[in-house]
């Protein structure tokens, strides 16, 4: 049965990009522990034999032929971004280490 | 700090170096791989976007059939098992060039699998790559880093992001782990690119381009003691995208490593990257969990079927492999190793090619793209291929000195005119009236002025000396302002000579 | 003039009607659905978004071709007026999903429904809303407003789709459409008393809603009659290459099923109760609606049957797994780069693009939202994969199966929509668990793929609707739709009126021009 760490869940908010505080840390770890407990019952029934499914309706990708439409004008592309310079859009120092 | 490295020679005696390669290579689509956004180097910045390759919310991906159709032809060039039905799957991690922080890859169940490439190495030997997969995926966007130094990511105060090229079409081809190569590993890794390249020319399906990215490779190298020793540790140097930077990223990875293994410390699972400007490799970031990508099939994605009678439709459309056609052309050609080796890596064998179909010897064509052609391109940095002049103009030129009607100085002073834009090689001549002079009268006359005026050379030549012939044809040809063919100076003076 | 009151309590298939014999214009109904969203939206706050201007345009543009006599190929509900929950894309009207992390954003361009939509010449009221991300049983997670049931304002009208149900419940439209990922269309119908359809994934084109969990999410229609649902899903139905998951074939005839249900003959269908469907947790006045709807059916000459489905027991637990695992990365992109909300870390942290992410992702999104993102992170991560998400794929092939053999024995599938009626605010927002049970009905059909519907069968003993849930075949969407509208006409008889008849609307009373 799974059980949350608290330190779990500080890696799980690191991996999904969420500034957690401490106290939905702590919150989220009673939560999710209640929640993992009634969900785990799923592994009592998904046997070997059984094939997973991805997709409800059994279909093969359409393959687009390789022709141009119109695109976004940078106008529109920028349009909603929080800050832009030069035609492109801002982000914030990167650090090499991401 | 600088790392700590040992001699190459030594390196590689102590240890057993084995590496791998991903190489990445832009598909030259029409449009993005899923969705239809033209894709054009250089442009605008986001310019080339579409609600999908901008990852707008409610946006959904669909495939290129021409990306799947090149990828195809690349994993049959690879000797790869093609699967039937295939799957994207979604690479989670954020990163600011990724509109929706993900990437759609392939993973469990890749279009080509199971690989292999033959790869010749310069004295001819033939080595067996092993590759893993061949899987089809989409590129990031681009940052430019602001506020640092020369753009550098560090010290960078922020950066700007341009997504033109999200979603442009990649086949990462992965080899399993090269072993065996020993100390030819650098140099076996730059053949490999270089064939890789040479394939995706052949079958014209990227630009394959390593200055505009279109191409670049992950190197992967860990070294052991022993062959037949479980694997090393491996470093991972990132996105190394010239041929000789392969080869040199591996040469001093193996140095490294062997320093620090040599002086009993470990090897850290890393990242790095080649630094051109230092010649070295800098490290980068550990590997961790953080490294979690959590692939899972793209539920907005259903399995790709590429049947098997498309796939042997597309394998009748391949062309002639590189390695193939290299070797036929040589015995075409009769070039020895050394002349076709060295037409292959000044990319000249289409030049070539190209100059002999339209009618010139290829001992002809060779020498006017490996000769005075390639010291031009090299003066103007250029490749050859971008030299204002064409196979067809070479071949015109072959054709004038074949009718005499051009002498070698003529010939170079008219392919000057070509390059310079003065038009096709006889339009050239005929502006500047280049042509051999050939009439006896003009000839005689020029050759009894050079004879009044060098009495003592005259002398040696009756005595039977013949070394100062060269000063009488050299006047001559000055007085004629080198239209007269030196040959047939030669054989009037000597004929005027034993007369005399 | 008709009285804007009457024209409001049209069902779409009159209002279409009443267009057709040149009695109203598309920009009367227009402006009376305007007048009665300004006098319902202070006590039920549906909308989050009116977009006035455009809808009257779109009315002046349809009215104007009516004129010119150029309407061929226009479907029946050409004209008749319509909302959109702000879960769909719509060029150049704010789209937000009821989040903060969206707040403002206007997109550049159309959902294939809403295209649809246009040609059809059906004008856009506005957006509706919802829990934020369509996330929620009770539209309590909308960043923006709480929505109130028009049955009794201090209930729910469930979730996530609360916003479009209310709207249609309270007169605000007389269509809507939702989008269902684990019931988000036919339990707030259930709750509103009012129609709600989950069509058969892959029946209409997902381009353009927002995703929430992609391999289970679906748009449907919103409506107070079937007849009016079906004619709806006519409209927005169809195959679209720009869904990879859209199925290349052409739709059943929805409305010509509805129609001939209404003649309320159902000799030779087969009608299966789910036996896993029911008893504990469901509250005793929607078992006696069940039945007693069972019994309409079988009166009309339906023969019942009990069918076993034993893994949809396992169903919840599948769909908690599934569902934020999508949820996680298809929320991975609302990053602060592109569009939307941005918000830099504190002072004394790093200001990286890194750090900026998080900062923005950590006030943008709710609890709810932020909860089930790092359960799906979780559930996708090295080492977890197979047991959870694994484990999960294989359980939707089991539930699969139990559709299929079930459908061998009969034609359709029935259960109550959802365990209870409306409940008041705050009630279940502390417990999540609890507030999940809520989908414990709906979400099997998710997870097969199978299209389901709700329509209401009557009110329960507090007064409040029930709602009746028919499941079908894949791709045999019309084959629910015969039983729902015979079930609805047999009711109506019954009550001697629709449901709505018993509910107090005190904001049409001032309507009347």
């Amino acid at each position: 049965m799974p059980t949350f760490t608290r330190e779990e869940i500080e890696h799980l908010g690191d991996l999904a990009r969420i500034a957690l505080t401490d106290d939905e840390i702590t919150r989220l770890q009673g939560e999710l522990n209640v929640i993992a407990e009634s969900i785990a019952k799923v592994q009592e029934v998904a046997g070997e034999d059984v094939p997973p499914t991805a997709n409800p309706v059994p279909l093969e990708a359409y393959l687009r032929p390789d022709v141009a439409e119109r695109p976004l004008t940078q106008e529109e592309a920028l349009a909603a971004a929080p800050a832009t310079e030069s035609g492109m859009f801002v982000a914030p120092r990167i650090l090499g280490e991401e | 700090m600088a790392d700590k490295l040992m001699k190459y020679a030594d390196a590689v005696s102590k240890f057993d170096p084995v590496f791998g390669l991903e190489v990445h290579v832009e598909l030259s689509t029409n449009t993005k791989l899923f969705c239809p956004a033209h894709i054009e180097f250089g442009g605008e910045p986001n310019s080339q976007l579409t609600p999908v390759s901008l990852g707008l919310p409610g946006s959904l991906p669909v495939v290129n059939k021409t990306a799947i159709d090149y990828a195809v032809k690349l994993g049959l060039a690879l000797h790869c098992e093609i699967a039937e039905w295939s799957q994207f799957a979604r690479k989670n991690y954020f990163y600011p060039d990724m509109p929706r922080d993900y990437q759609i890859s392939q993973y469990d169940k890749p279009l080509n699998g199971n690989g292999y490439l033959d790869v010749e190495l310069d004295d001819g030997e033939i080595f067996r790559v092993q590759i893993e997969r061949a899987h089809v995926e989409d590129d990031a966007g681009k940052n430019t880093h602001v506020g640092g130094a020369d753009g550098r990511i560090e010290g960078a105060d922020h950066s700007l992001c341009d997504y033109n090229r999200a979603g442009v079409p990649l086949v990462e081809i992965v080899t399993k782990p090269v072993e065996g190569a020993g100390e030819r590993a650098p140099e076996i890794a730059g053949a490999y690119v270089r064939a890789i390249r040479d394939i995706v020319k052949a079958l014209n399906i990227s630009h394959a381009r390593m200055e505009q990215g279109n191409m670049r490779a992950d190197v992967n190298v860990s070294l052991r003691r022993n062959e037949g020793d479980p694997l090393g540790t491996r470093s991972e140097t990132k996105n190394v995208n010239t041929f000789k930077g392969i080869e040199k990223t591996m040469a001093y990875e193996i140095r490294r490593q062997a320093a620090i293994l040599d002086a009993g410390g470990e090897i850290l699972q890393e990242t790095r990257h080649w630094d051109e400007s230092s010649q070295s490799t800098a490290g980068g970031r550990v590997k961790s969990d953080a490294d979690d990508y959590r692939y899972f099939p793209d539920p907005d994605l259903v399995m790709v079927h590429v049947t098997s009678d498309h796939i042997e439709e597309l394998a009748k459309q391949m062309p002639e492999m590189p390695r193939e056609r290299r070797a036929r052309l040589k015995s075409e050609w009769g070039f020895s190793d050394l002349e076709m080796r060295d037409a292959v890596n000044a990319d000249a064998l289409d030049l070539i090619e190209a100059t002999v179909q339209a009618g010139a010897k290829a001992s002809g064509a060779r020498k006017w793209w490996m000769g005075e052609l390639s010291r031009e391109a090299n003066a103007r940095d250029l490749t050859l291929a971008e030299l204002p002049i064409t196979p067809e103009d070479v071949a015109q030129v072959e054709a004038l000195i074949a009718k005499g009607s051009l002498n070698d100085k003529l010939a170079k002073q008219t392919v000057s005119g070509v390059l310079a834009g003065e038009g096709t090689p006889e339009e050239v001549v005929s502006k500047h009236g280049y042509q051999v002079v050939s009439d006896d009268g003009a000839l005689l006359a020029a050759i009894d002025e050079a004879f009044a005026a060098n009495p003592d050379i005259v002398e040696k030549l009756k005595a039977g000396n013949m070394k100062p012939m060269g000063a009488i044809i050299g006047s001559v040809m000055k007085a004629t302002h080198g239209q007269a063919d030196a040959k047939a100076v030669r054989s009037i003076v000597s004929e005027k000579i034993a007369s005399l | 003039m008709t009285q804007q009151t009457e024209l409001v309590t049209l069902s779409a298939a009159q209002m279409a009607e009443a267009i057709n014999a040149g009695e109203v214009s598309s920009r009367e109904l227009v402006e009376a659905q305007l007048a009665a969203i300004d006098a319902a939206e202070p006590s039920i706050q549906a909308f989050l978004q009116v977009s006035r201007d455009q809808a009257l345009q779109q009315a002046d543009d349809f009215d104007a071709r009516r004129q010119s006599g150029d309407v061929d190929g226009l479907p029946e509900l050409a004209g008749v007026p319509i909302a959109v929950k702000d879960m769909i894309v719509t060029k150049g009207i704010a789209t937000t999903a009821a989040s903060k992390i969206l707040e403002g954003w206007i997109p550049p361009y159309d959902a294939t429904v809403v295209r649809k939509l246009k040609h059809a010449g059906m004008p856009i009221l506005g957006k509706t809303n919802l829990d934020e991300f369509a996330q929620g049983s009770s539209t309590e997670h909308s960043a923006y407003q709480t929505t109130h049931n028009p049955w009794d304002t201090s209930r729910v009208p469930g979730g996530s789709g609360g916003g479009s149900a209310s709207a249609v419940a309270a007169f605000e439209a007389p269509l809507a459409l939702g989008t269902d990922t684990g019931g988000s269309i036919r339990q707030p119908g259930a709750l509103t008393g009012t129609v709600g359809v989950k069509p058969t994934y892959g029946g209409v084109s997902r381009f353009g809603a927002i995703a929430m969990a992609s391999s289970l999410d679906q748009i449907g229609p919103v409506s107070r009659t079937v007849l009016d649902a079906a004619l709806l899903h006519e409209v927005i139905g169809g195959y679209d290459e720009r869904d990879s998951t859209s199925i290349p074939k052409p739709l059943g005839k929805l409305a010509d099923a509805a129609r001939e249900g209404q003649r309320q003959d159902l000799h030779g269908m087969r009608v299966g109760l789910v036996k896993e469907i029911g008893g504990e947790g469901f509250q005793p006045g929607v078992e006696a609606r069940f039945r007693e709807a069972v019994s309409a059916l079988e009166a009309m000459g339906a023969e019942v049957v009990e069918v076993s489905c034993p893994h949809f027991s396992y169903s919840l637990g599948a769909y908690y797994i599934i569902m934020p695992s999508e949820v996680s990365s298809n929320l991975a992109r609302y990053d602060g780069m592109r569009y939307g909300l941005r918000v830099m870390p504190p002072e004394g942290k790093a200001q990286t693009a890194a750090n900026m992410m998080a900062a923005t992702r950590e006030q943008g999104f709710g609890d709810e939202v932020k909860r089930r993102i790092i359960l799906g992170t979780y559930a996708l991560s090295a080492g977890y994969y197979d047991a959870w998400y694994g484990s999960a794929q294989k359980v939707r092939t089991l539930i699969i199966r139990d559709f299929a053999q079930a459908f061998e024995q009969v034609d359709v599938l029935v259960s109550p929509t959802s365990p209870s009626t409306a409940f008041k605010f705050g009630e279940k927002m502390d417990d999540p668990l609890t507030m999940y049970l809520n989908d414990v009905a709906t979400i099997p059909a998710n997870l097969a793929g199978v299209p389901a519907m709700s329509i209401p069968a009557g009110l329960s003993d507090d007064g409040l609707p029930v709602g009746f849930q028919f499941f079908a075949p894949q791709m045999k969407d019309e084959v629910m739709y015969k039983p729902a509208a015979a079930l609805e006409a047999a009711l109506l008889e019954q009550q001697h009126g629709p449901i709505w008849q018993s509910m107090n609307t005190p904001w049409l009373d001032g309507l009347n021009k």
